[in-house]
């Protein structure tokens, strides 16, 4: 196996490092309350009056079809924020957002190739879709589309809501969803949409929300807060550890969340949580642009584990029609020894660009980020974490994997940034990249800053190539070409598999073999 | 004889790019046979082991190789491995993070799929694998280890020999399975491949040295040189070898011919 071994790699990108140079807001959040900017607050009177003008903007009144025309202004943040039947200081964010994002321009540093997004061609508020634009069964889906899901291994029913199929009957994720939402509220955990959270607790989401990811955090993240859908929330109380994995197949408003997710997951002291994002199987979504913002809140010895598996569609072998994937997720290790670990597996979208990563404020608190990233036909990723040590003896662990063919380009970028504060810190990194055939691409960025001298940064990169001579070894002995590709790959990403959830991780591994299909031979 | 041979080379020419390599090989191997090559570093013997697994990059120009009767320079390697060809590699390929149990048991599977057997579940193939464990007191914890990964050379040469263990080839190459073995285990590892030793298998068993035929004992020695066989003989042409060196018997040879 080729290897080069490359140390303490450093490029000048400096407007990568962090794009905005406040990020953290220690006590809490300003941008949640609206008097602090404007003096004059609207009023509920007004917000009625302009949900009213609805009609003037062509709104159709059918609650199942409505939706807004394409284009966005400050109306249409108003009329988002009505429809979720939002209280005032949930609308007056927003618009603040919107104005901010106004201000801002698209980022260009990233190593991605795109043509420019037009944002007013897109729609920003759509109803939830009914039931008879969806395919009416399977015989209408892309057969392409079940094959994958028939390789993957996915459950009948599964597959139909994945493809959108209209169903009748109450979906088993639904009732399932309710019944573990009454064993989570024993506990007193809240886990729900978002949309609810803004109704149901609007103490805890006004405390905590842009408290992680201000608005003015980047372009991607003022545009999710002022036009955001829907989203998860979780609050886990004092003291209590989650008794299960909590997962967006449980969430009763899971099936659409539409393409600015926006979710929040609080852990007080002492608790913890383990959340799984996304599902394996391809999914197709009209919308192109995806931009989430994932926010996570660990108190005192709290625990939050986030596993992420992305599987949008990527496009057609030349990318035409794919998903632009831009998410900000950023966890905030609040409170002393709490910890939080992103693990991520990215197979899909053309483009993705996100950056999970970690604020270590509190004293001796741990962050970690294990990722793999697969690009394929002409799939482009660019991803990697921000470690940001702010307290004392604090830690962290990269390991990412990015595995390149066709003529993918996958490209890893890590900030390790340990401020004078952050005494006695350490972080380690391991940045693998795996080159199957000759026209893909792997490019490493590490960004390294240490402002004291008590503190250790190990950085290690190797890139590999699939040898011929370790998939010949796999065919003499009987193992095919593809299953050969997919083994060594596999051995490839152990570590960061051995970080997910036990079923995720098999059906993690069951995806991988499908995205590089046809790779090789 | 009657019996059908399980390969048969004829007059086999091959190269890589404008290399030949092969220059008109010949043998012909009958069930329960085995067979001894040895021959000067750089004479072809690597190569006629890769060209018989069905490894890609050499051009074969003239002749044929015929596997029970098929035509084996038609089938992809992973057939042959199916059909029962299995290489003992000269230098065993790391797979990093693939473990070793794992691989061999998807390796057996293939075989065993092919031959239209049910596959081995994880229990079967444990027990499967305690009972070759013995026959070549072999180290286990190599097999909690991904292939070949941190493996000494002798390790990895014992790990070919174990594997060929649980697939019960038809046809075993071994390709210098005796280098990089001391010479407990050069026994421990002879002793094995004679037990594996069937009267409907053959093996061919490539090496540099007399020592190993001292424990497999061949049915014929041939001496190869520049690209194709020079001398045949039985296990004693091995012992002439050794003390005359191969000099003298090329040339011997090739003034003969
Ligand atoms: N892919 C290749 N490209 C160029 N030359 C090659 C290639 N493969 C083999 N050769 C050459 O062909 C000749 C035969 O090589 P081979 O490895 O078969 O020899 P060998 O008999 O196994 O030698 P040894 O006893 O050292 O293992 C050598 O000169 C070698 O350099
Ligand atoms: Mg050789």
């Amino acid at each position: 196996m080729l290897s080069v071994r490359r140390r303490n790699e450093r490029l000048n990108q400096v407007r990568w490092l962090w794009s905005c140079e406040q990020p953290i807001q220690q006590n809490g959040n300003d941008a949640g309350d609206p008097t602090k900017q404007f003096g004059k607050m609207s009023t509920a009177t007004e917000i009625e009056s302009l949900v009213k003008q609805e009609y003037k903007y062509g709104f159709v009144t059918d609650v199942e079809t409505e939706s807004a025309p394409p284009g966005l202004n400050e109306d249409i943040v108003r009329l988002i924020s009505a429809k979720k039947k939002e209280p005032e200081w949930m609308t007056e964010w927003r618009l603040k957002a919107f104005r901010y994002w106004q201000t801002m321009k698209e980022p260009t540093w990233q190593f991605v190739k795109y043509p420019p997004v037009n944002f007013q061609d897109i729609t920003y508020y759509v109803a939830p879709k009914s039931q008879k634009d969806g395919p009416k069964s399977l015989d209408e889906v892309d057969p392409k589309l079940l094959e994958t899901y028939e390789k993957l291994g996915i459950p009948l029913r599964e597959r139909e809501r994945l493809a959108g199929v209209a169903v009748d009957a109450v979906f088993d994720s639904v009732s399932v969803g309710t019944t573990y939402r009454d064993q989570l509220a024993a506990k007193g955990i809240i886990f729900c949409s978002m949309s609810e959270a803004v109704r149901e607790h609007p103490d805890l989401v006004k405390k905590y929300i842009g408290s992680v990811v201000p608005y003015t955090d980047n372009f991607y993240a003022a545009l999710n807060s002022a036009v955001f859908s829907d989203g998860s929330f979780v609050y886990i109380p004092k003291g209590v550890r989650c008794p299960m994995e909590l997962s967006t197949y449980f969430r009763i408003n899971a099936a659409k969340s539409g393409q600015f997710e926006r979710t929040l997951i609080i852990a007080d002291e002492g608790a913890s949580v383990s959340y799984l994002e996304g599902c394996t199987a391809p999914m197709r979504d009209e919308n192109q642009l995806h931009a989430a913002v994932v926010e996570l809140v660990a108190l005192d010895r709290a625990e939050i584990k986030y596993s992420t598996v992305q599987n949008w569609y990527p496009g057609d072998e030349e990318g035409r029609g794919g998903i632009y994937n831009f998410v900000t997720k950023r966890g905030l290790c609040k409170g002393k020894n709490s910890r939080i670990t992103w693990t991520q597996v990215e197979t899909g979208s053309a483009i993705t660009w996100k950056y999970p990563s970690c604020i270590l404020l509190g004293e001796g608190s741990k962050g970690e980020f294990y990722s793999v990233a697969v690009v394929n036909n002409r799939q482009q990723a660019d991803t990697g974490t921000k470690m940001i040590h702010i307290g004392k003896n604090t830690t962290s662990t990269i390991v990412s994997k990015g595995i390149s063919a066709g003529r993918g380009q996958n490209s890893y970028r890590g900030l390790v940034e340990i401020r004078k504060s952050a005494t006695n810190s350490r972080n380690f990194s391991q940045c693998d990249s795996m080159l199957i055939g000759a026209k893909c691409g792997a490019h490493t960025f590490p960004y390294i800053e240490v402002k004291n001298t008590s503190s250790s940064v190990e950085h290690e990169a190797t890139t590999s190539k699939i040898g011929e001579d370790q998939i010949f070894y796999c065919n003499q002995r009987g193992i095919s070409t593809q299953d050969a590709v997919n083994m060594i790959v596999n051995g490839f990403c152990k570590e960061v598999f051995k970080e997910l959830p036990m079923e995720f991780a098999v059906e993690a591994q069951k995806l991988l073999g499908v995205s590089l299909e046809g790779s090789v031979g | 004889m009657s019996k059908q041979p399980i390969l048969e080379i004829e007059n086999l020419h091959a190269g890589v790019e404008n290399k030949q390599i092969l220059k008109g090989f010949s043998l012909t191997i009958y069930p329960g046979e085995v067979h001894a090559l040895m021959g000067l570093n750089g004479s072809g013997k690597s190569t006629l082991a890769a060209i018989l697994a069905g490894r890609e990059g050499y051009e074969i120009t003239q002749g044929t190789v015929k596997y029970l009767g098929q035509d084996v320079l038609e089938m992809d390697p992973e057939e042959r491995a199916r059909e029962g060809i299995f290489l003992a590699f000269q230098y065993p390929v790391e797979i990093p993070g693939v473990n070793s149990t794992y691989f061999l048991k998807a390796a057996l599977n293939e075989v065993r799929k092919h031959k239209g057997l049910p596959e081995l579940d994880a229990m079967e193939f444990l027990s499967l694998v305690k009972e070759k464990v013995k026959l070549l007191e072999l180290n286990d914890d190599l097999l909690k280890r991904s292939v070949n990964e941190g493996f000494s050379g002798g390790e990895k040469k014992r790990a070919e020999i174990f594997q060929m263990a649980v697939l019960e080839p038809k046809l075993a190459i071994l390709d210098e399975t005796d280098s990089g073995l001391d010479i407990d285990a050069l026994k421990v590892v002879s002793a094995g491949v004679n037990r594996l030793k069937r009267p409907d298998a053959a093996q061919l068993v490539i090496t540099h040295y007399q020592r190993l035929l001292n424990y497999i004992i061949p049915d014929y020695v041939h001496v190869m040189a520049d690209g194709r066989i020079v001398k045949s003989g039985g296990k004693e042409l091995a012992l002439e070898l050794e003390s005359q060196g191969y000099e003298a018997i090329v040339k011997g040879q090739s003034v003969a011919a």
